[in-house]
């Protein structure tokens, strides 16, 4: 299992250790805020972050509409995907050869690129639901796939040993310390995976879709207006980083031991 | 636990190319505390390994009560070198793992385990984590599993070989007085002289590569053992010591 450093726990020390990175990106912004102000540059090419913000509250309500959209997108594909590696990483464990039949062609759906495949899946199956969930998935699954499996095989060998010495059958082995022990790997995919995913419903959309960032985006770029294309991004980094708090959330909550690996006896 | 009798002749095994065990013929009978010592890497986990199923011996055989280990129920509780405690359960959950293989629900098992807590000195730990204790608690809790299995032979396999040498001493002595209240047969593997002569009746020295039993030593010594080796005791532990440091091989 990955040590991780002892870390402080607790609100306080959490924003006490934020603090360099509020100030680089709060130092960021400014900077850019000044250049615009500055150089008198036309927001119709580089709007001010202020005037994103005006904007993002502005345009609030069709804003809410479609990151709705993005949200369900990305919710079921990611879903769908998590659902479908998790029975193929046991299969996987409990049949090996599988293992060597399905990585290549796993891998080569993860060689193809997304500008290329998202145009051709809207135009199979059309502007609903089901090209996104298709597109998330396809780029999510097989990192959580191999998140999971590589998790199984971290099993320390002295507690397999020690389940067949009671006797466990293979299925309690796997559900006793196989499965246990890929938690940390699947947590670490899973935090990878969710901010892929975010983006590959993004670029679903973008493709051609009714509603969603995506075609938001596409819609304020051919409106030349960059300002409410900034305002899509803020929110669906915003979207992307709450998705990810919520991940590293349910992670110190389901794994609570992880946290005490590094502080010793108390 | 109803008494076991243990016994292995002739046993071999070697992977691939590697001959580890070359003869390895010993009996533990029932309510006796036997030890097998030599030097590390000479293949002592591996005669454990071929009882509690992990590995399948060559030739040789395997007899419980004069049945084959194959034919019966493995009436083994085995204890592994590094204590195996799995670090996403609280102790208590660890000490009920035997039983919920078997199948006792967990609740069930976990008052099957409670009282066995102020014995092992770990009162007051049930709801922590492995993370949360020393190396001597998470010994003990490692044997507190090993025992809740409630089999008949415990198998040990240098179980304070990662200790520091005080707490070593301090755990071999509490194992003492355990096994002489309980009456344990144990079955135990170590490359520490004074650990095998304070704590067996009988000890097999293992020569290395391949291991075969170099000799067998009856250790008649009363006990309770003190922590400072009787004269007796270390004119055993010389005898051992000269034995196993020969720089010539096994005689047959």
């Amino acid at each position: 299992m990955p040590r991780s450093e002892p870390k402080s726990h607790g609100l306080m020390p959490m924003f006490i250790n934020a603090i360099p990175a509020i100030g680089a990106v709060a130092g960021l912004f400014l900077a850019w805020e000044a250049y615009v102000l500055i150089s008198g540059i036309s927001p119709t090419t580089l709007p001010a972050p202020s005037r994103v913000v005006a904007q993002t509250v502005e345009h609030r309500a069709a804003l809410a509409t479609n990151t709705l959209a993005t949200i369900r997108a990305t919710v079921f594909g990611f879903a769908t995907s998590l659902t479908a590696a998790f029975l193929f990483s046991v299969l996987i464990d409990f049949y090996g050869p599988l293992r060597r039949a399905l990585f290549p062609v796993l891998i080569i759906t993860q060689t193809l690129p997304l500008v290329a495949i998202a145009p051709l899946i809207v135009l199979w199956f059309g502007f609903g639901l089901t090209p996104k969930i298709m597109l998330v998935a396809l780029v999510t699954f097989f990192p959580m796939l191999v998140a999971l499996v590589e998790g199984y095989r971290s099993t320390s060998k002295d507690l397999e040993d020690l389940l067949v010495s009671m006797n466990a059958p293979r299925h309690k082995i796997f559900l006793m310390a196989r499965l246990p022990s890929a938690l940390p790997y699947f947590f670490a995919g899973l935090r990878i995976s969710i901010t892929y995913a975010v983006v590959a419903a993004i670029f679903a959309e973008y493709a051609g879709a009714v509603q969603g960032l995506g075609i938001y985006i596409l819609n304020a770029k051919n409106n030349f207006r960059p300002d409410l294309v900034l305002a899509a991004v803020l929110v669906s980094s915003t979207l992307t980083l709450a998705l990810f708090g919520a991940i590293v959330l349910i992670q110190r909550l389901s794994t609570p031991w992880t946290r005490l690996e590094g502080d010793k006896a108390k | 636990m109803s008494g076991v009798h243990l016994e292995m002749r002739g046993v071999r095994k070697r992977f691939d190319a590697l001959n580890v065990l070359a003869d390895v013929t010993l009996s533990v009978h029932p309510g006796e505390f036997v030890s097998v010592l030599g030097p590390s890497g000479t293949g002592k986990s591996t005669i454990l390994k071929l009882l509690t199923g992990a590995l399948k011996p060559d030739s040789g055989e395997i007899l419980l009560n004069g049945k084959p280990l194959s034919e019966s129920k493995r009436p083994f509780a085995f204890m592994p070198q590094r204590d195996a405690l799995m670090p996403w359960r609280k102790i208590i959950d660890n000490a009920t793992l035997g039983l919920e293989v078997q199948g006792v629900k967990r609740a069930k098992a976990r008052q099957r385990v409670a009282p066995l807590f102020a014995e092992f000195g770990l009162e007051g730990f049930e709801q922590h984590y492995p993370a949360q204790l020393s190396g001597g608690m998470r010994q003990r809790a490692a044997l507190m599993r090993t025992i809740a299995q409630d089999k008949a032979m415990l198998l040990l396999d240098e179980p304070f070989g990662a200790l520091d040498a005080l707490t070593r001493t301090q755990m071999q002595h509490w194992l003492q007085s355990m096994r002489e209240k309980h009456g344990w047969t144990v079955l135990l593997i170590t490359h520490d002289v004074r650990e095998a002569v304070l704590l067996s009746d009988r000890i097999y020295l293992l020569t290395g590569r391949p291991a075969r039993m170099k000799q067998e030593i009856s250790v008649p010594l009363p006990r309770p053992r003190g922590s400072v080796p009787s004269p007796e005791a270390s004119a055993i532990e010389s005898d051992i010591l000269k034995t196993l440091l020969q720089p010539k091989a096994h005689k047959a």
